[in-house]
């Protein structure tokens, strides 16, 4: 199997657009020369405000396996109230990770020892001068901080693109701050 | 150029590239966002073509085949009971050779209702007289577009690309852009020796009596069996023609080779699985594990499944033990289509491997690398225990 493929779990809510963070996410990471990456969202009941996910493998060589993410290292979290939700944080790895979009502490969200990071992305977007409620540009600077997986100034150029109709600059700035204030619970 | 995009967006890339002039298609899940980018593309003006809307699946071939008589290059696109729908019409355009390409987006048939994948759909059109190409990755789907446009006009045979709903129409991933001078080079434009003409009107697939006859011009015409013959017979032909396009392929665009069947790890492979679709690269990961525990396994897919290169098969593995079969299709009441395809090949040969059959992933019943695993596993070391009846990966009964 292949060990090196990093496995990334993203949970948001119908709406907040966690599809298009991680379509970033493998944009961003194939330009950083990662040759493998594949984004899977798990479709079926797509409705507003329900919990949807997707997937995202990361590898340095073209990824064959195309089947779902059973034990993530990564899971990130755009909406804190979904860990609450059945099955979020199931088949972690126990080093793995969970970036979560919370107006609280790592240390408020800690189960099992598991690293945690948390960044309050709703407020942060909202003073890079976003509407209330977009998160999915801001949560990928927390990524980029907690993972340590892609540089940022690829990142920030990626989300400009994605987002080019769309406050660009705002978006882009939204994960700046977030990259700063992402609380990585001490580490 | 490289992109990150869904498998239904290589699709569209490479029927624009292709330089389609007329597409008529419904939409239906999971091939809609591929006839939704083709729509986009015409009419921003990206793409110059006509795209007929239609109001049903039997329609958009119907489109198709009245403007490919009438010497269009033409394209559809459809999924499980859409392609089923559309099924008379199937027939009429392999019957009336006209190259029209059409993407089937693998899905389970209902019912009951699905909307995940499986093959069923495509493989119950096997024996329509088309050309059925597999793809297994973005890569695939694009460069297999532009192929099949070629192949179809060479041999006027309509051709299937068919690729996993799902798993490739929505999945993103990373692929390459051929420059269109290098398709154009390739591709030249369509200019049928026959085609529909006002100023030089024709019947065309008029009812045709059982025995030949004098034409109007005093000319002995075929029957309906001598049609049909030469219908087989160019199948048989195009097995020679896929393979010759892909080197032109090749030479143009860079890239392309195994355009038959797709071989990881074969060479010194005493077990080798054999399969449709994205599912051979899963197995890759799979054989790299079996071969860690010292089984020397590989993994075959299947590119071109009608016409069957059933020869190919036969020499390529002959010297394999045994050759395990997975399939997402099932022929009722018998065993998989491609596993009877897969033992009659084999037939020919003195030495014949142990061939199992395993169904799996039916209506987009996830496929466990774990259980491809213990499956395959259990196949080499096993193997006087599995009969020929087909088994059943994933089946929670």
């Amino acid at each position: 199997m292949s060990d090196d493929v990093v496995k990334i779990r993203w949970h948001g809510r119908g709406g907040q657009g966690a599809i298009t963070a991680a379509k970033i996410v493998a944009n961003a990471a194939f330009e950083c020369g990662y040759n493998g990456v594949v984004m899977t969202p798990t479709f079926g009941t797509e409705r507003r405000g329900a919990p949807v996910l997707t997937s995202l493998k990361i590898s340095r060589n073209k990824i064959y396996d195309l089947s779902p993410i059973t034990e993530p290292d990564m899971i990130v979290v755009l909406d804190h109230l979904l860990l609450e939700e059945p099955g979020v944080t199931n088949g972690l790895k126990s080093d793995g990770m969970i970036i979560v979009n919370s107006p609280r502490t790592p240390a408020d969200h800690a189960v099992n020892g598991i690293k945690i990071a948390t960044a309050d992305v709703t407020s942060i977007a909202v003073e890079a001068g976003l509407k209330q409620g977009i998160v999915n540009s801001g949560i990928i600077g927390a990524f980029a901080r907690a993972s340590g997986l892609i540089e940022l100034d690829i990142l920030l150029r990626k989300i400009k693109e994605e987002f080019r109709d769309k406050k660009p600059s705002e978006n882009a700035e939204a994960a700046r701050l977030t990259f700063s204030k992402t609380d990585m619970g001490g580490r | 150029m490289h992109i990150i995009e869904s498998g239904n967006v290589a699709a569209a890339t490479g029927v624009k590239l292709a330089r389609t002039e007329v597409i008529a298609a419904y939409p239906i899940t999971p091939q809609t966002p591929l006839t939704e980018k083709l729509s986009e593309l015409v009419d921003s003006g990206k793409m110059k073509a006509e795209y007929i809307p239609v109001e049903s699946e039997h329609s958009a071939l119907a489109v198709c085949i009245a403007a490919s008589s009438a010497g269009s290059r033409t394209f559809t696109a459809t999924s499980a009971n859409g392609l089923l729908y559309m099924s008379e019409q199937i027939h009429w355009a392999a019957g009336a050779r006209l190259p029209i390409v059409m993407c089937v987006v693998n899905r389970g048939i209902g019912a009951p209702w699905t909307v995940w994948n499986d093959h069923q759909d495509s493989i119950s059109q096997r024996d329509t007289g088309w050309i059925q190409l597999y793809a297994c990755d973005h890569q695939q789907i694009i460069d297999t577009v532009i192929q099949a446009f070629h192949i179809a006009e060479t041999v006027r045979i309509p051709v299937m690309v068919c690729y996993d709903g799902y798993l490739l129409s929505h999945t993103y991933m990373p692929f390459e852009i051929p420059e269109q001078n290098a398709v154009d080079a390739f591709l030249p434009k369509f200019t049928p020796s026959y085609f529909l003409d006002p100023k030089n009107p024709a019947n065309l697939n008029t009812v045709t009596l059982p025995d030949i006859r004098l034409d109007v011009r005093g000319n002995m015409a075929p029957g309906y069996m001598e049609i049909r013959h030469n219908l087989h017979s160019d199948m048989r032909r195009t097995i020679s023609v896929v393979e010759e396009v892909d080197q032109k392929y090749q030479q143009a665009i860079g890239r392309g080779g195994n355009p038959l069947i797709e071989k990881y790890q074969c060479d010194d492979a005493d077990f080798i699985a054999v399969c449709l679709g994205s599912l051979s690269y899963q197995l890759r990961d799979v054989v790299d594990t079996l071969r860690r525990e010292g089984l020397k396994t590989g993994v075959a897919g299947i590119r071109l499944y009608r016409p069957f290169p059933d020869k190919t098969i036969a020499s390529e593995f002959a010297n394999a033990k045994g050759l395990i079969v997975f399939e997402k299709a099932l022929s009722y009441g018998n065993q998989g289509a491609l596993y009877a395809d897969i033992k009659s090949a084999l037939y020919r040969n003195d030495n014949r491997p142990f061939v199992h059959n395993y169904i799996l992933g039916l209506g987009g019943r996830e496929i466990k690398t774990l259980d491809l695993i213990n499956a395959f596993r259990t196949s080499c070391t096993d193997f006087r225990k599995i009969g020929d009846d087909p088994q059943w990966i994933g089946l929670k009964l």
